[in-house]
């Protein structure tokens, strides 16, 4: 019984902590472009990383 | 970055989006989205690549012209997203991601839920029991007031109007459940259904967003493939300068000069030019007519050689196109009126589902139970009888199998246009681009030598003539290769002349003006050598139409063109053809087909098609249909075959018969579970079972149709 007393917390913390997330890559638009994201990750970048924005 | 930043902060910049069709690699994204950054004013620019657009983040100061000219610059062809359509977008996309929002709170509380649940089905009790069920219901209270949102709200709809539909017993069922849980778990009872309620609001809510990102997916495809054009027109001020006006604002009495290769946006008469005219997407007319000054224009139609002058004498509202985008709009209100196979099943389904939860209950307090077990057994009714599978049941099926025509190119909006497709028992086909492709083809190239060609080819590159296009995409298939030539000149209206060591060639209007189209390549004092062009039929028309037949749909041809033209086709192809239709008698013509219990699958591509198209039971349009007749169609196939049209009826087919089994599926499942339900043996543990087997046998089930195209 002791036991619960932190394992659930922790468990819905978890859980809840993962609906966060999720919730916040939905707003920022981490599903909006599928195909594009597998291809940028070939694009060739000669100058010095931009700073990455949502726009 | 731009002298105007500083002035504009604080207030948001102009957005500009863009379909960019052209896009094909990541390549592609680098060059756009940092070539565009590099132009002055713009600020910043990213590239969505699935769904082929650009949103530029701009200054004021430059207008939709100046990015597309950008955009031209680093060699990409783009269109404007902008007005209604562009808002209409967004918004169905919000509602998708509330859907996705709702399901993920779903999904979240029911994994939490059964995790508690799963250790009082282990034989926790006592305290342990209660905290456990009050735990589950903080978890699943919230979750159903804001997960179950887009149910309530629905049924509460169809209720005040005084119907029925399938959210009404879900809405009810999860709400009675998720109350007498909370009355179970306030008395610290054994049985507590939050579980159930907030599983069987997933799996519903995977079903919705499924048939959503469907649409979604199929609304973008088809956006990028209009054209947007923003009609309007040149107009001549009185003072003799011109100025672009939108199509709204032009007014009868001004003069429009419309340049080769535009499209008129109002109808009038032609004052000054000469210029062959492209009727085929008004009328379906396949050769262009030569209009010289007195003739009268049609909005909606392309000037293809010379530049003209036109006095307008109807614009807006009073033209001859918005007389069909009227006819368009009252076609379709019968296709509005189509009740899809989900919602059929739950008019009956519904009333079926109540009176059994009511008879339960009744038969309960009669047999002497109480009003507790009474209603906790109506309550495990109305949860067993929820259609779980049935939710997912019908939009599992038909997204897997608009994946698949997708990949294989065909665009279906959404699952309605599926069912109906599937229902199709005639076809009607439009000649002039649908069956045939819309672009004239040299009949042959048999008549001019290895010189000639090269010729004719450094000639045909220089010019946008629909001709010449045809003539350089063909000698280019043949391996031909551009002489060079030199001091060329577009005559319009004639043609084009050069010079090639020293001698005068050109290639321009065949003397003999018959019927066909046909040009002719004149070298020095030479004869002139004539070649004759035909706009050939789509490939494997034959083919497909007689797939057609097989799967049940005789074909028949409703064209606008004259007879003479579309007698050859109907005779190689073996249909029944009519000819010289207006827009209204391929209306009337459809109607004729419904009215003798036909449902008719119409394919058309032009503005002439429209009306038929509205009034099909069943549309479907070529990508190079104008945008109206794609807007109206139920699916849009890709590429020049014609092969996509007899694959989708089989493939909505074959979705039709998994749907069934589905329902099938549903319905045995119900004849298992309801007694047990009635006889008040479901507990929270057999309704988790069934709902998610249920579930999974639906989802695997759709999963078949993967490979339907092939």
């Amino acid at each position: 019984m002791n036991g619960l007393v932190i394992l659930i917390p922790v468990a819905l913390g978890l859980g809840l902590a993962g609906l966060a997330v999720f919730f916040w890559s939905l707003r920022h638009g981490q599903y909006d472009d599928m195909d594009g994201a597998a291809l940028r990750i070939l694009i060739d970048e000669d100058k010095p990383a931009e700073p990455d924005d949502d726009a | 970055m731009n002298a105007h930043a500083p002035a504009l902060a604080g207030t948001p910049l102009p957005e500009t989006r863009f379909s960019v069709p052209g896009m094909r690699c990541a390549g592609c994204i680098a060059k756009l989205e940092t070539g565009l950054a590099a132009v002055p004013g713009i600020m910043s620019a990213r590239v969505n690549f699935t769904a082929k657009r650009v949103t530029i983040t701009h200054a004021a100061t430059l207008a939709v012209p100046d990015l597309a000219a950008a955009l031209a610059g680093l060699g990409f062809e783009a269109q404007a997203l902008g007005g209604g359509l562009g808002d209409g977008l967004v918004a169905a996309n919000d509602d998708s991601k509330y859907l996705l929002r709702c399901m993920a709170v779903a999904g979240f509380a029911a994994m939490n839920v059964m995790l508690l649940s799963v250790s009082v089905w282990s034989g926790a009790d006592g305290p342990t029991r209660d905290l456990f069920h009050w735990l589950s219901a903080m978890i699943a209270l919230p979750a159903v007031a804001y997960a179950g949102r887009p149910f309530f709200t629905s049924a509460w709809t169809a209720l005040r109007h005084r119907r029925t539909n399938m959210d009404v017993p879900i809405s009810i069922g999860v709400s009675l459940a998720a109350g007498l849980s909370l009355y179970e778990t306030i008395i610290g009872g054994a049985h507590a259904y939050f579980d159930s309620a907030v599983m069987l609001l997933f799996f519903l809510l995977a079903g919705r967003w499924l048939d959503a990102v469907m649409r979604d997916r199929a609304r973008d495809g088809v956006t990028a493939l209009l054209r947007h054009t923003a009609p309007g027109a040149l107009v001549q001020q009185p003072d003799g300068a011109t100025a672009w006006m939108v199509a709204a604002d032009l007014r009868p009495g001004m003069t429009m000069l419309v340049a080769a290769g535009e499209r008129l946006a109002a109808d009038g008469d032609i004052i000054a030019g000469r210029s062959h005219i492209d009727l085929s997407l008004l009328t379906g007319e396949s050769v262009p007519v030569l209009a010289v000054a007195g003739d009268t224009a049609l909005a909606g139609t392309i000037n293809i050689d010379g530049p003209i002058s036109v006095a307008i004498t109807a614009a807006g509202a009073d033209t001859g196109i918005a007389d069909i985008a009227r006819l368009m709009e009252s076609a379709g209100q019968s296709r509005s009126r189509y009740v899809r196979i989900a919602d059929r099943a739950a008019r009956i389904y519904a009333p079926a589902v109540h009176t059994l939860a009511l008879l339960s209950l009744a038969g309960w307090l009669i047999a002497g139970a109480g009003w507790h077990q009474s209603l906790l057994i109506a309550a495990a009714v109305l949860i067993i009888t929820c259609p779980c599978a049935l939710g997912p049941a019908v939009p599992a099926a038909q997204i897997v199998a608009a994946g698949t025509l997708m990949r294989a190119g065909v665009l279906v909006k959404d699952g309605s246009a599926l069912e109906r497709l599937a229902e199709a028992d005639q076809v009607a086909f439009d000649k002039t681009g649908t069956l045939t492709l819309g672009r004239p083809q040299p009949l042959t190239l048999d008549g001019l030598s290895p010189a000639h060609k090269s010729l004719a080819l450094a000639l045909a590159q220089t010019s946008r003539h629909p001709l010449s296009a045809a003539l350089r995409r063909a000698l280019v298939a043949q391996g031909a290769v551009p002489a060079a030539i030199g001091d060329v000149t577009d005559v319009p209206g004639e043609g084009l002349s050069a010079q090639w060591q020293g001698v005068p060639i050109s290639l321009g209007r065949s003397d003999d003006d018959g019927a066909a189209l046909a040009c002719a390549l004149r070298v020095g004092d030479a004869p002139a050598i004539v070649i004759r062009f035909a706009d050939p039929l789509r490939p494997d028309c034959a083919a497909s139409i007689a797939e057609l037949a097989r799967l049940g749909l005789p074909a028949s041809i409703l064209s606008g063109d004259r007879a003479g033209a579309v007698a050859p086709v109907a005779h190689e192809l073996g249909l029944a053809a009519r000819a010289d239709l207006s827009p209204q008698d391929k209306l009337a013509a459809i109607a004729a087909m419904k009215a003798g219990g036909a449902r008719v699958l119409m394919v058309g591509d032009g503005l002439n098609d429209g009306p038929a198209l509205a009034a099909g039971h069943v549309a479907m349009a070529p990508a190079s249909a104008s945008d109206a007749s794609q807007n109206t169609a139920d699916a849009v196939f890709l590429g020049d075959s014609l092969a996509p049209v007899a694959m989708a009826v089989r493939v909505a087919r074959a979705t039709a018969a998994i749907v069934r089994q589905n329902f099938v599926a549903a319905v045995a499942y119900n004849a298992i579970a309801v007694p047990l339900a009635i006889a008040g043996q479901v507990t929270p543990l057999v309704a988790a079972l069934a709902m998610s087997g249920s579930s999974i046998i639906v989802v695997a089930n759709a999963l078949r149709l993967r490979g339907a195209a092939s």
